[in-house]
């Protein structure tokens, strides 16, 4: 047996003989009550609960460990140990998925076992279960890299073996919970009927708007608001792009930061400031009601609004995609058909647009995706243009409170959003006309068509100054009294927010917003090195290393992406509201939903990175007698510096804008900025929510200086680019 | 060399992947101290056997022994084995120093002696004073070097070479090709050796292992392998051959009577049963003349080429289209010069298992 196969046995032991077993509530390690009854009760260890008869279910798990322990005792490498190892791993994983599973907080969870062995019931697992599930799952690990698994690398099976098992805990699981909750009513008993009859709800897919002045299905509304943003985001990044490459446009370091702004800004921050534009109090509404006796109406509610929100939010995902599609397109192409006598602009149609035809495709989809899950946008613009995203919020939260109609409603939102993803995956995944070969291509990118320049100008520079307008108005708002109305500069709402009072015991933070905004960030910084590991440690498996599944090991990793903030919200709060895992209400939940949405960047990051880091140096490394871990460490990591930037600058940036999924998941005690700032935009205290939000964007920004600064640059010596070990690998 | 050399045996190795199957059912033995070649086409398995010795692919079957061990199951970390990457896999982020120091510090020698070590291997290779410098500054030849201290520090039992000259151009190629040798030599290491370049293989090795579609065609000595090739695809692949069609007349002890054309010549039989046979002639042993010598092909000039030492002519005749090569480059033959074939000497051998 390894060294390190042995201290996982151990873990597993103190795990389940010392460490409380359960998730002990309400009280700290250090107060007395805790350890008053130890090693039984509340905070007893698995070993002694076991086997009093207590919680007698707990008692087999002892049994691998046991043989663990023999296994110890007797020392050595066997040839054997590997089968062992495996055995122990399975069994005590195994065991204590059914021992979890079958009882719940308040009993059995199949009647029949409750009649059979009486009632029982258990808490969330604690330090004790977890360390000892951990033990085994890397026991299991060991075992499988001693039997020749990943060419005997036991650090390359331990990080399969944990990638998979906290991807199908934390995005699997709580999806499947989802699926069971539809076909159960509120009380939680089976109920199939249920499902059909809310699935084919009127209210989900009916037609009426087609054919009478009443309202379209929740479903039909959100598909059409997707379609029409994809395309919308589509035409305007790709006109953006164009400018961008193949004019002469100067002012394009402006266009780049407009292009960037939106990313750290909160998704609803943009319909925020529509209102205080468009709005019935707005300071365009008003300027027009006095210069031109224009109406004040709520035009900028519902639809409109909407569809104006999310262009202004996702534009700059479709110009990046774009950007790099147009630049992806070899200008020799070009050059060839010129040569062959065509026009610029045949050139343009029959050659460029053609070969940009799957970016454009990729660019639709992403758009469409994040249209159907924004929340932000549509709970404060949508007004009675109601969106799935929403709609399901409010089943969870609102009066009428219905767990299975939220359950029934996610099913169709990703059932949409699976789709598109399927589809990116499968049509778009293999097909790339991109033709940057590693041959130097010395032709020019030919000018844009005149006719199409100007319709790219007269797009997008319209939008590129009402994005700035926007900005301005989020900047501005914070230091007037009420946008629209009283212009009169005031620091009210900063002061509301981030009052700082000197006090006779030092500086005491008054202001209502500091508690989330601290909240915010040290969940966001928690999370962010946590899921650029994650991620990059999946970029690793797949881009490095062979193993069985890989596909569908990638699929299942990327597929966290497809999945939209709002059901993962409902489904952690199905997920992990009864034991054996029970977490809502901590900070805990926030960091590990966070680490699962975000993973997917770091993971293609890595990737990329990683494909261009020659692999004959990690195995240079390997037959110089480092392992993996050592490899990975001292070889891989350094040279990976732009990607691990990239997933922490992401990480950090989506911990600190997210709305949808957590909206579901904060607690009084850990109350997020931005759920904080939506509950002032329903309040009406437009001023403190834009002042917020143009704090968290400076915090952001901070925050990414300081990733840069801490990460640093890689050195890879003068030469860089004619660097022998950025060649791709050679037979 | 502290440690004694070390022979790589491989017993029956076989390397799947999934469908496809890279090497099958290898057996070969390295001799302790020897230069031995692996020469091949692309995607004979070549390149997958010399990983199969790093311990960078486990086998499918078989059983793999370094020093009298079995290190079958072993990981390329836990085997006593260094490779000289044909990209030569210089770590980017470190300098010349810490490259060549990597193996010792990372198996947990202190510092100071890691760095000793990494001197010595460097003056070994002739590269003291660039300890400082980052790969991308180094010359491809200066990388070459580095690489080579880097798998040397450890000294380990085999040192294993992918490909090494094929980023360096062909002046360096030739110098670094008999350093390697040299080195090989002086420092009595295990070597084995990965190329697709015939001529390099011939000037290098003690023994050449030829090897064809994932296993192994033959294994011999530089000289058996061009004077005696077993087969076509040897006779063909080392060096160049004209391989015709011929006829094994009578055999009478080792030697035969072998009928080419009008030719009659007598040659070993290599145990080939009489009737139609293949012969390899060597291009050099394709004696061209304008006079008619009893016996001779007739033949006609059809391409000739100029080549500084030589003279290159492909000759059509009646037993097929010959190439031939000439030293005599003073009055060379135009094409279509009708001319006289006779071969020499040495330079033509019966093929078996044609």
């Amino acid at each position: 047996m390894t060294r390190s196969a042995a201290l996982w046995l151990v873990l597993g032991g103190i795990g389940y003989a010392i460490l409380p077993w359960y998730l002990v509530e309400g009280l700290s390690p250090l107060s007395a009550k805790w350890w008053a009854s130890y090693p039984f009760g509340n905070a007893g260890s698995g070993l002694f609960l076991g086997w009093s008869g207590d919680r007698w279910w707990l008692g087999p798990t002892f049994l691998p460990l046991l043989v663990g322990a023999a296994l110890l005792v007797r020392g050595g490498r066997r040839p054997e140990d590997g089968r062992w190892l495996t055995w122990i791993g399975a069994a005590g994983l195994v065991w204590m998925v059914i021992a979890g599973f079958a009882i719940d907080h308040r009993n059995w969870t199949i009647d029949l076992f409750a009649e059979w062995f009486g009632p029982e019931k258990q808490a969330g697992m604690g330090y004790g279960a977890f360390a000892t599930a951990l033990a085994f799952l890397m026991v299991l690990a060991h075992g499988l890299a001693a039997r020749g698994f990943c060419r005997s690398d036991a650090f390359v099976v331990s990080a399969i073996a944990l990638v998979l098992g906290l991807v199908l805990l934390f995005v699997f699981f709580p999806i499947a919970q989802i699926l069971v909750s539809a076909v159960e009513d509120n009380n939680g008993h089976f109920a199939p009927g249920i499902f059909f009859v809310k699935f084919f709800d009127r209210s989900v897919w009916g037609l009426d708007c087609v054919y009478s002045n009443l309202r379209c299905g929740v479903a039909w509304n959100t598909l059409f608001l997707a379609v029409v943003v994809g395309v919308g985001t589509t035409v305007l990044g790709l006109a953006f792009a164009l400018i961008a490459l193949r004019t002469r446009f100067q002012a394009k370091g402006v266009l780049r930061a407009l292009t960037i702004l939106p990313i750290i800004t909160p998704p609803f921050v943009i319909g925020l400031a529509l209102i205080l534009l468009f709005g019935r109090s707005g300071a365009v509404t008003g300027l027009l009601f006095e210069w031109f006796d224009v109406p004040r109406t709520r035009w900028i509610y519902g639809f409109t609004g909407v569809f104006i929100a999310q262009m202004l939010a996702f534009t700059p995902i479709a110009f990046l995609v774009l950007i790099g599609v147009v630049q992806g397109i070899s200008p020799s192409l070009e050059e060839a058909s010129q040569t062959l006598r065509a026009s610029r602009w045949t050139t343009f149609r029959t050659v460029s647009l053609p070969l940009m035809r799957p970016g454009l495709a990729n660019a639709f989809l992403l758009g469409f995706v994040e249209s159907m899950a924004d929340f932000g946008n549509p709970l404060v613009l949508g007004g009675n243009y109601e969106v799935l995203s929403t709609k399901i919020f409010f089943a969870v939260v609102g009066a009428a409170h219905d767990q299975s109609r939220a359950a029934v409603l996610s099913i169709v939102l990703l059932t949409f959003t699976l789709g598109a993803f399927y589809a990116q995956y499968r049509w778009l995944g293999n097909r790339s006309y991109t033709t940057v070969t590693g041959k130097g291509d010395s032709g020019l990118p030919v000018p844009m068509p005149k006719r199409m320049a100007w319709l790219c100008y007269g797009t997008a520079i319209p939008w590129a100054m009402f994005t700035a307008v926007i900005y301005v108005v989020i900047l501005v708002g914070g230091f007037v009294k009420t946008m629209g109305r009283d212009y009169t500069p005031t620091l009210q709402h900063y002061i509301t927010g981030f009052g700082i009072e000197q006090t006779s015991r030092g500086l005491y933070f008054a202001g209502s917003a500091w508690d989330s905004l601290w909240t915010t960030i040290k969940v966001a910084a928690v999370a962010a090195p946590l899921t650029a590991i994650v991620g990059l440690l999946t970029a690793y498996l797949l881009a490095r290393q062979r193993f069985v599944g890989k596909r569908s090991f990638e699929f299942i990793t990327m597929l966290s992406f497809a999945i939209p903030g709002t059901v993962v919200g409902v489904s952690y709060i199905l997920a992990f509201n009864v034991p054996p895992i029970e977490i809502t209400g901590t900070g805990l939940i926030l960091v590990i939903c966070f680490i699962f949405r975000n993973m997917p960047v770091g993971v293609r990051a890595g990737i990329a990175t990683m494909s261009q880091i020659d692999r004959s140096l990690d195995e240079a490394s390997l037959t110089l007698g480092a392992r993996s871990f050592t490899t990975v460490r001292r070889v891989i990591l350094p040279l990976l510096r732009p990607a691990v930037v990239a997933s922490l600058v992401y990480a950090f940036v989506r911990a600190m804008t997210a709305v949808s999924a957590i909206i579901f998941l904060v607690s009084a005690q850990y109350n997020m900025a931005t759920a904080y700032i939506v509950g002032r935009v329903e309040a009406g205290e437009f001023g403190l929510a834009i002042a917020y939000s143009s704090v968290l964007i400076v915090v952001m920004l901070l925050a990414i200086l300081v990733i840069q600064l801490l990460v640093g640059e890689r050195r890879l010596g003068r030469r860089t680019a004619a660097a022998p070990v950025l060649q791709a690998a050679g037979g | 060399m502290t440690k004694p050399a070390a022979a790589v045996e491989f017993r029956s190795v076989t390397k799947r992947y999934g469908p496809v199957t890279a090497v099958n059912a290898v057996s070969f033995v390295i001799d302790p101290g020897t230069l031995v070649t692996l020469l091949g086409p692309s995607g004979c398995g070549k390149t997958t056997t010399l990983r199969l010795i790093a311990g960078l692919e486990l086998a499918s079957e078989g059983q793999i022994l370094i020093g009298q061990r079995d290190v079958t199951k072993l990981s390329a970390a836990d085997r006593d084995v260094s490779m000289v990457f044909q990209s030569y896999a210089l770590f980017p982020h470190m300098t010349v120093a810490e490259n060549v120091a990597y193996g010792p510090s990372v198996s947990g020698t202190p510092k100071a002696e890691a760095q000793a070590m990494a001197a010595e291997k460097l003056a070994l290779v002739g590269l003291s004073g660039l300890e400082k410098r980052l790969p991308s500054e180094l010359s491809g030849g200066q990388q070459q070097r580095v690489a080579v201290a880097r798998a040397l520090v450890l000294e380990p039992q085999v040192l294993l070479f992918d490909e090494p000259l094929s980023n360096l151009d062909a002046k360096l190629r030739r110098r670094v090709r008999d350093d390697i040798r040299e080195l090989q030599q002086k420092l009595n290491l295990t070597v084995a050796y990965v190329t697709h370049d015939q001529e390099e293989a011939l000037a290098v090795s003690d023994r050449i292992i030829v090897m064809s579609n994932a296993a192994i065609a033959q294994t011999g000595r530089p000289r058996d392998l061009y004077e005696a090739p077993n087969s076509v695809f040897v006779a063909d692949f080392i060096g160049d051959a004209n391989l015709l069609a011929a006829e094994l007349l009578t055999r009478q002890g080792d030697l035969g009577r072998i009928r080419l054309g009008g030719l009659e010549i007598t040659l070993p039989h290599r145990n080939v049963s009489t009737g139609a046979i293949r012969l390899a002639v060597r291009p050099e042993s394709v004696l061209l003349d304008q006079r008619s010598p009893p016996g001779a092909i007739e033949g006609r000039i059809t391409k000739a080429a100029y080549l500084g030492t030589h003279m290159e002519y492909t000759v059509a005749s009646p037993v097929g289209d010959l190439f031939s090569i000439d030293h005599r480059t003073g009055a060379p033959y135009a094409v279509g010069t009708t001319v006289w074939i006779t071969l020499a000497a040495h330079g033509a051998v019966v093929v078996p298992n044609a």
